[in-house]
């Protein structure tokens, strides 16, 4: 099935998301849509799918127009999506999630999921995959989970998959076994769009390239592209991808955490027994598949796990039972994972924003005042020092781009005397040339003798920033290794393998 | 080194204390002493009679005599036990066996019902029909929040439809001299105000708990004001609705205890039991149920199949405004005869406490909803025996118990994780 976008235009208000983008994908291909978070390839596989519709342009699928009202039409005419965020209904099984939408019934409505129950398995055959009919979705790893999706769309016959950022929540050695499925699946005559911003496995599976840069068909790439040609492509200027760093200047500051573990209230422990040290003026890299505690660990380091135990002491200060306000006091700073959720007050301006950590008392406040006058001017004195691009200290911080409110989140946690600096996904979601600063900033508090922390899945950054890297995994921390550590060996580490002490 | 294994060691039980809960024996300690103080310390020493007969039944129980001293003691020490070996199992991190706690409860109420009637005799099958009876519009409405909660839309509006299902069913009823027009009205009009409901919340957007309070007064309001400008004036001609009279099914009706209790009901109470079953299959069983729990709990997923959410919500909602429709029905055709203000009295809230304590389960529901029936129907059984209870505190019961079990007894329940959620698309 050969699959055609003409012309597709999707505005947002103001924002032009989508603007004309023409797009060809033919029979058996793995087409890979490249592009920055934000460039509009999720909103152009949304309107494929009916999700959206389009204020001008048309579908063509074997030369035919189709208009798509809703996802229905799409799955009609056999266009399958696997979503970022999966499309599975947790408290479901797998077959009943396989079912959903397309039911096999007996008379007037009864389930008959035994229909779906043998479509499972057929099709979980046929990829040699191991996915039990009757379990939970919940209950299913990641990995499954998206097994579980793939097996949903073909089991409605789709002639086109589109896969959005598949890789994200995938090991290294997962993301393999997925390429590898991706090859069969077009070894099978369907046809494959992959959504990606990560350009080594754009380069390892593609047959064709089209980049897509704010909202627009920039070019087609070639798949022996340099990694570097295909980022100029993807940014719009030449990037450089290394990070330029001394190397480490220890100090005698440091972070020590013994024996930490972190239950929640259903007393299951996301973080076990955990012990490490960072010295000052390294950056200890935590990397590993998301959910394997790194989130409980950097909560905890601000206070903000209650069932926390063992003991985290910073510069021979304990912190485990200190509240958030007394751990920043003892200059602690922290870059929450999700900066619109903990990280920032989406509807404070800017200024205030930068002041958040501190409305206890002076320079901010005198006699339970705001002093606008010391907040206005520090405001904007950090406004010109970072860069950040927005209208006025006043404008709501909800109104910047995710850059920008990252800035202001670094600004905010950099501007006091730190003594630790805790960092989660410093980057996710941002452009390159923010990325770029973000790390200079993050490497220059490290040269300043500050222990860092720096939580991340994206396993590229995690290279280029670390001193020495840890790999977490199911609450443990498998082994700590050089920077210079090869990514197979890291990947196999973040399956759990661990690492004997000669490796490191 | 033995410093950082004893921290550790004290968190291990750190967490094993948060994962247990000693709600169980703290109850029954409570209850064993309040049993002591009042079954034993101020008892009659006088038998109390418990006849498990009514005079048409086939079969003949003898009326059955409990000492309420002793009965009162022997309550104390069991309950008091069960405190303790429940206590017990709880600290050897064992599981308590789900029939203890029900023994417990049976045991309790038996020394509550043995002090309160003494040197009396209750009428149990009387006592659990008229709890039945008491029940049925809290199961009608429960029902109707499992099935909108279910779907995704909470349903504070229950209140609402009980009362607009029994201010049509009045006039309906009365206007067309048929019940039947009068509970079919009933659940058109229980639908309208799920339209309603579904406008502000599925369309605009609004707060569905705000618009489920909102309709709730506006409901009180429109009948309250009708009533008192329309009805009452002629009250021969609006509001004097044919009833359904009561059928007793032959063979199943003779069975002791349990035969007068539900077997010698009205039609819209069969109905109920069809309802119950029905919609206790069919939503863990059929396209429907499943698309239903689908939209309920994950609508960007029901979407991306081809599923309508915004259909799908709108007429589950309707669906369930018509059930607790049936339940307004049943108050003024069969319990009061006819339609007064505010005649619900708050059923509709109670049966929303059903929906939670039952866990958004039909099943679980409905028997919530019996539970809150039994306590309302206590305070008219021992007020006819004299009990020594105040008749003021007795009133009181079924929203005593309604706390207890929400706030208590439910523990961690997870609602359908969309419930309440507007759904936006993209």
């Amino acid at each position: 099935m050969k699959l055609e976008l003409r012309g597709i235009t999707k505005r947002f208000g103001d924002l032009i998301a989508n603007d004309h983008i023409d797009l060809t994908v033919e029979e058996g291909e793995i087409h890979c849509l490249l592009g920055e978070n934000g460039a509009g390839k999720s909103t152009l596989m949304n309107v494929l799918y009916g999700l959206y519709q389009a204020e001008e342009g048309d579908i063509l699928i074997d030369d035919e127009v189709r208009h798509f009202a809703g996802p229905g039409d799409a799955m009609r005419s056999g266009i399958g999506m696997v979503h970022q965020h999966f499309m599975l209904i947790p408290v479901f099984t797998v077959a009943e999630n396989v079912a959903l939408g397309h039911e096999q019934v007996y008379g007037p409505g009864l389930l008959n999921l035994d229909a779906a129950r043998t479509l499972v398995r057929d099709i979980s055959a046929r990829f040699g995959f191991d996915i039990d009919p009757d379990a939970l979705v919940e209950d299913l790893p990641v990995g499954v989970q998206q097994r579980v999706e793939i097996v949903k769309a073909l089991s409605r016959e789709a002639k086109v998959l589109v896969f959005d950022e598949p890789t994200a929540v995938l090991t290294p050695q997962e993301t393999d076994e997925f390429m590898a499925i991706m090859r069969q699946l077009k070894s099978e005559g369907t046809s494959i769009v992959f959504i990606t911003h990560k350009l080594r496995e754009v380069r390892e599976v593609a047959d064709r390239i089209t980049v897509i840069r704010l909202g627009k068909v920039v070019g087609e790439a070639d798949p022996n592209a340099g990694k570097e040609e295909l980022a100029s492509l993807m940014v719009g200027r030449a990037v450089d991808l290394t990070i330029d760093k001394a190397p480490a200047q220890l100090t005698d500051n440091s972070l020590v955490i013994d024996k930490l573990s972190i239950a929640d209230e259903t007393g299951h422990r996301s973080v076990r027994e955990l012990s490490v040290t960072v010295q000052g003026g390294e950056i200890l890299a935590i990397a590993g598949v998301q959910g394997n505690g790194q989130t409980e660990l950097a909560e905890a380091l601000l206070g903000m796990q209650e069932r926390a135990s063992g003991s985290i002491t910073l510069n021979g200060t304990e912190l485990l039972g200190l509240n958030a306000r007394q751990i920043l006091d003892a200059g602690v700073g922290y870059v929450p994972e999700d900066r619109t959720v903990d990280g920032l007050v989406g509807g404070f301006s800017v200024a205030e924003n930068l002041m958040l950590d501190r409305s206890d008392g002076e320079p901010f406040v005198k006699f339970g005042t705001l002093q606008t006058d010391v907040l206005n001017e520090f405001a904007t004195e950090k406004l010109e020092s970072y860069d950040i691009r927005s209208q006025s200290i006043h404008e709501h911080v909800s109104k910047l781009s995710g850059g920008n409110q990252q800035k202001v989140v670094l600004a905010r946690e950099m501007s006091r005397e730190l003594s630790l600096l805790v960092v989660s996904q410093p980057t996710r979601g941002l452009d390159v040339g923010s990325i770029e600063f973000v790390h200079e900033q993050i490497v220059g508090v490290r040269d300043r003798g500050v222990p860092v922390i720096v939580v991340s899945t994206e396993l590229d950054e995690v290279v280029s920033l670390a001193d020495r890297i840890a790999v977490m995994y199911k609450g443990q921390i498998v082994g700590i290794v050089p920077a210079d550590t090869p990514r197979e060996k890291l990947g196999l580490m973040m399956a759990g393998e661990r690492i004997t002490e000669e490796a490191a | 080194m033995t410093l950082t294994k004893t921290s550790e060691g004290k968190s291990l039980t750190g967490t094993k204390i948060d994962r247990r809960s000693w709600k169980l024996p703290i109850a029954f300690a409570i209850v064993s002493v309040f049993s002591g103080v009042l079954f034993v310390g101020f008892a009659e020493d006088a038998p109390t009679g418990f006849n498990l007969s009514t005079g048409s039944d086939l079969i003949q129980l003898p009326v059955v005599h409990l000492p309420a001293l002793a009965t009162g003691i022997v309550v104390t020490i069991l309950t008091a036990l069960i405190a303790l070996g429940s206590a017990f199992m709880i600290s050897q991190d064992r599981t308590v066996p789900k029939w203890i706690p029900i023994v417990g409860a049976i045991l309790a109420l038996t020394g509550f019902l043995t002090w309160a009637a003494a040197d009396e005799t209750l009428r149990v099958p009387e006592l659990l029909a008229g709890s039945l009876v008491l029940a049925v519009p809290l199961v009608f409405g429960a029902l109707g929040g499992v099935i909108s909660e279910r779907v995704g839309v909470v349903n504070i509006a229950i209140e609402a439809q009980l009362l607009a299902g029994a201010f049509v069913s009045a006039v309906v009823g009365t206007l067309t001299g048929s019940a039947f027009a009068g509970l079919f009205a009933a659940a058109v009009a229980g639908m309208l105000v799920s339209f309603l409901l579904s406008v502000f919340a599925i369309k605009y957007l609004v707060n569905q708990i705000i618009v489920g309070v909102v309709i709730n007064v506006l409901v009180s309001g429109l009948t309250g004001f009708l009533y008192s400008t329309w009805l009452t004036d002629n009250p021969e001609q609006l509001n004097n609705p044919e009833g359904f009279s009561t059928l007793a099914i032959p063979i199943l009706s003779g069975i002791p205890i349990i035969g007068p209790v539900l077997f010698k009901q009205t039609l819209i109470v069969y109905l109920l039991y069809i309802i119950v079953a029905a919609v206790a299959f069919a939503l863990y069983r059929t396209r429907w149920g499943l698309r239903l729990r689908a939209v309920g709990e994950h609508p960007k997923a029901a979407d991306t199949v081809g599923i309508n959410v915004t259909l799908t919500r709108f007429w589950n909602v309707a669906l369930a405004g018509a059930i607790a429709g049936l339940g307004g029905a049943f108050i003024t055709l069969s319990q009061t005869g006819q339609f007064g203000k505010d005649v619900t009295a708050g059923a509709g809230f109670i049966a929303l406490a059903a929906v939670i304590f039952g866990r958004w389960d039909p099943i679980k529901a409905t028997l919530a909803a019996l539970l809150f029936g039994f306590a309302s129907n206590l305070q008219n059984a021992l007020s006819v025996v004299g009990s020594p209870v105040p008749s003021e505190f007795m009133l009181m019961l079924p929203y005593v118990v309604t706390i207890i079990a929400v706030a208590g007894l439910v523990g961690k329940s997870r609602p359908p994780a969309a419930s309440g959620t507007p759904y936006i698309k993209g």
